[in-house]
C-alpha cells in the first residue's frame, strides 16, 4: 500500500494517458461502424461482406498490427497514434455488427408508420431508426469500452504510456505492489467508463425506464384475495 | 376527391394485389374498403399517399395526378392511422401528436400547444401528453394515432384497419368516436377493414372487394344490405343468415323481429326516421 501513496501523481498521470488512449478510439468506433453497420443492415449482399470482413478485423492479432500499422498508415514505430488506430480497427470489427442488429432490431410496424406519416430516410434513420436501436448499441458500446481499456495497457509494450506500463514497470524492477496496482486501476477504469455510459444512457434513452416502470407496476399489483 | 383510374398492381414476385381496379371517394365522405385478406384493400390505402405505386393507371387528389407529387410531401399533407397506432414508442404522447407538423417546420411551442389542443379533440387527458406510448392502454394509444393523423388538419385521412387491434367494448367506443369527429370535421376519410358490421356503422360508401381488388359491390349500407349485387356479397355480409336476416314475429299484439338463429332481435316501434333502420335492441 506504502507504494501507492508514494505514487500517487504517477498513478494519476498513467490514468490520464491511459483514458487519452482509449476514449478516441471507443467514440472514433462508434462513429465509423454507423454508417457500415446501416449498410450492412441495408442490403443483403453488404451484409455479408461487411460483417465477414469486419468479423475479420477483430481476428488480426494486435502485435502484428502495431507492427505493420506504422508502415501502412506512415506513423513512427513508437507513436501513441498506432494505438488509437489498432484500437479503433477493433472498436470497429465488434461495433459494426452491433449496429446491423441494432437497426434490425427496430420494429418494422413503427418504421413503416414513420414512412407512413412523412419521414424521409434520413430523417427517419436518425429520428426514430437510431434511437429506437439505442439499447442495443448501448450494450455494444459497453461491451466496446471494456474491451478497449483493457487493450490499450498493451500500449505499454510499443511505448505508449498507460495503466499498462505499471505491470510493465513492475515486472522489470520486481515491484510487485506496482503490477497490483496496473491490474487494478484498469480494472476500475473500465468499471468507471462503464457506469457512465449507463448513465448516459439513462438520460438519452429515457422512454426504456418508462417501458419497465409499467411492467414494475404491474408485478407489484396486489395478487387478487382469496377468502378461505 | 380521389380517383383511382384503372389502377394494377404487380409484385415484384409476381402476385397481381390489384387488377385494373377503378373507383371514385368523393369529398368531405367516409369510403370503406371492406374485404378479406388478399381483396388488395391495403395495397389500395397505401397508393394514396404512395407508399406503394401501382404499376399501371393513375391516381388523382382533386385532379392532380399524385405520380407528379414527392412522396414525402405528400405524405405530410395526409393523415394515417394504422393498427396498432404505429406511434413512435421513443417519443412522448405530445411529441408524436406533434411529430408531423414539426417535420413541415412548425415551431416546436406552437406544435406542442396544438397537439395538446388535439388531445382534447379525440377526448384524451391532457395529464397523458408526458407519457410514453408504451404507459397508455391499447384504445389511447389508437386515440393518440387519430390525434397524431389529424395534427396537421389534412385533408384526406387514411385509416388501415385502425380498430383492430383493441378489445370490442374499446373498438365500439373508438367506432363512435370516429364518427362524433367526422361530423364536426368531415374530412375526408379511406377507412380499411374486414369487418363488415365496421364497414356498415362507419361508411357513407361501403366498397366490398373480392380478390385482386375487383369490387363485387358500391353502394351505401342500406343499398347493399337491400340489394345485395351477387351471391358473394351477399354471403360476405352476411345478409342471408344470423343478426342480418330478420323477419317479424306477431307477439301479444306487438312485432317482434326475429333472426334466422332465433334469437330476438328487437320490436318494430313504427315509422323510422329518415335514413336510419327503425328498429330499437
Amino acid at each position: 500500500m506504502t507504494w501507492v501513496w508514494e505514487n500517487l501523481d504517477l498513478i494519476w498521470d498513467r490514468t490520464l494517458d491511459h483514458l487519452i488512449l482509449s476514449v478516441p478510439p471507443i467514440i472514433l468506433s462508434f462513429v465509423i461502424a454507423l454508417p457500415l453497420g446501416w449498410l450492412a443492415n441495408r442490403y443483403r449482399l453488404s451484409r455479408g461482406v461487411i460483417l465477414t470482413a469486419s468479423g475479420l478485423l477483430y481476428a488480426i492479432p494486435s502485435f502484428p498490427m502495431f507492427i505493420v500499422l506504422p508502415a501502412l498508415v506512415g506513423t513512427t514505430l513508437r507513436s501513441p497514434l498506432n494505438l488509437v488506430i489498432a484500437l479503433t480497427i477493433y472498436g470497429v470489427a465488434l461495433m459494426v455488427r452491433v449496429v446491423a442488429d441494432g437497426l434490425a432490431s427496430v420494429d418494422a410496424d413503427v418504421q413503416r408508420s414513420a414512412v407512413a406519416v412523412g419521414f424521409s430516410a434520413w430523417t427517419n434513420f436518425w429520428q426514430v431508426e437510431l434511437p429506437l436501436s439505442g439499447p442495443v448499441l448501448l450494450a455494444g458500446l459497453r461491451v466496446v469500452a471494456v474491451s478497449t481499456v483493457s487493450l490499450a495497457t498493451v500500449g505499454a509494450v510499443i511505448g505508449a504510456q498507460s495503466l499498462g506500463s505499471l505491470f510493465t514497470d513492475g515486472f522489470q524492477r520486481g515491484i510487485q505492489a506496482e503490477i497490483i496496482t496496473g491490474i487494478v486501476a484498469t480494472v476500475l477504469l473500465a468499471l468507471l467508463l462503464d457506469a457512465a455510459l449507463v448513465a448516459a444512457g439513462r438520460l438519452a434513452l429515457p422512454w426504456t425506464r418508462a417501458r419497465k416502470a409499467v411492467k414494475a407496476d404491474a408485478r407489484l399489483r396486489p395478487p387478487v384475495e382469496v377468502t378461505p | 376527391m380521389i380517383e383511382f383510374r384503372s389502377v394494377s398492381k404487380q409484385f415484384p414476385d409476381g402476385t397481381l394485389a390489384v387488377d385494373d381496379f377503378s373507383l371514385t371517394l368523393p369529398s368531405h365522405r367516409t369510403t370503406v374498403l371492406v374485404g378479406s385478406s388478399g381483396s388488395g384493400k391495403t395495397t389500395l390505402l397505401r397508393m394514396i399517399n404512395r407508399m406503394v405505386d401501382p404499376t399501371a393507371g393513375s391516381i388523382e387528389i382533386d385532379g392532380v395526378d399524385i405520380a407528379s407529387l414527392e412522396p414525402v410531401k405528400l405524405r405530410r399533407s395526409i393523415g394515417y392511422v394504422m393498427q396498432n397506432s404505429g406511434l413512435l414508442p421513443h417519443r412522448k404522447v405530445v411529441d408524436n401528436v406533434a411529430t408531423v407538423p414539426l417535420l413541415r417546420g412548425v415551431p416546436r411551442k406552437k406544435a406542442r400547444a396544438d397537439a395538446l389542443a388535439m388531445l382534447d379533440t379525440v377526448g384524451l387527458d391532457r395529464g397523458l401528453a408526458d407519457r410514453y406510448p408504451s404507459q397508455l392502454s391499447g384504445g389511447q394509444q389508437q386515440r393518440v394515432g387519430v390525434a397524431r393523423g389529424l395534427a396537421v388538419n389534412p385533408n384526406i385521412l387514411l385509416m388501415d384497419e385502425p380498430f383492430g387491434a383493441v378489445d370490442p367494448i374499446v373498438r365500439a367506443e373508438l367506432q363512435q368516436e370516429l364518427i362524433r369527429l367526422q361530423t364536426e370535421l368531415g374530412k375526408t376519410v379511406v377507412f380499411v377493414t374486414h369487418d363488415v358490421d365496421e364497414a356498415f356503422l362507419l361508411g357513407d360508401q361501403v366498397v366490398i372487394l373480392q380478390e385482386g381488388g375487383r369490387i363485387a359491390q358500391i353502394g351505401s349500407p342500406a343499398d347493399i344490405l337491400a340489394h345485395p349485387a351477387n351471391d358473394f356479397v351477399a354471403s360476405f355480409i352476411g345478409a342471408d343468415r344470423g343478426k342480418r336476416a330478420l323477419h317479424v314475429e306477431r307477439h301479444d299484439g306487438r312485432d317482434v323481429l326475429v333472426d334466422s338463429d332465433g334469437r330476438l332481435a328487437g320490436v318494430l316501434v313504427g315509422d323510422s326516421a329518415p335514413g336510419q333502420v327503425g328498429f330499437s335492441r
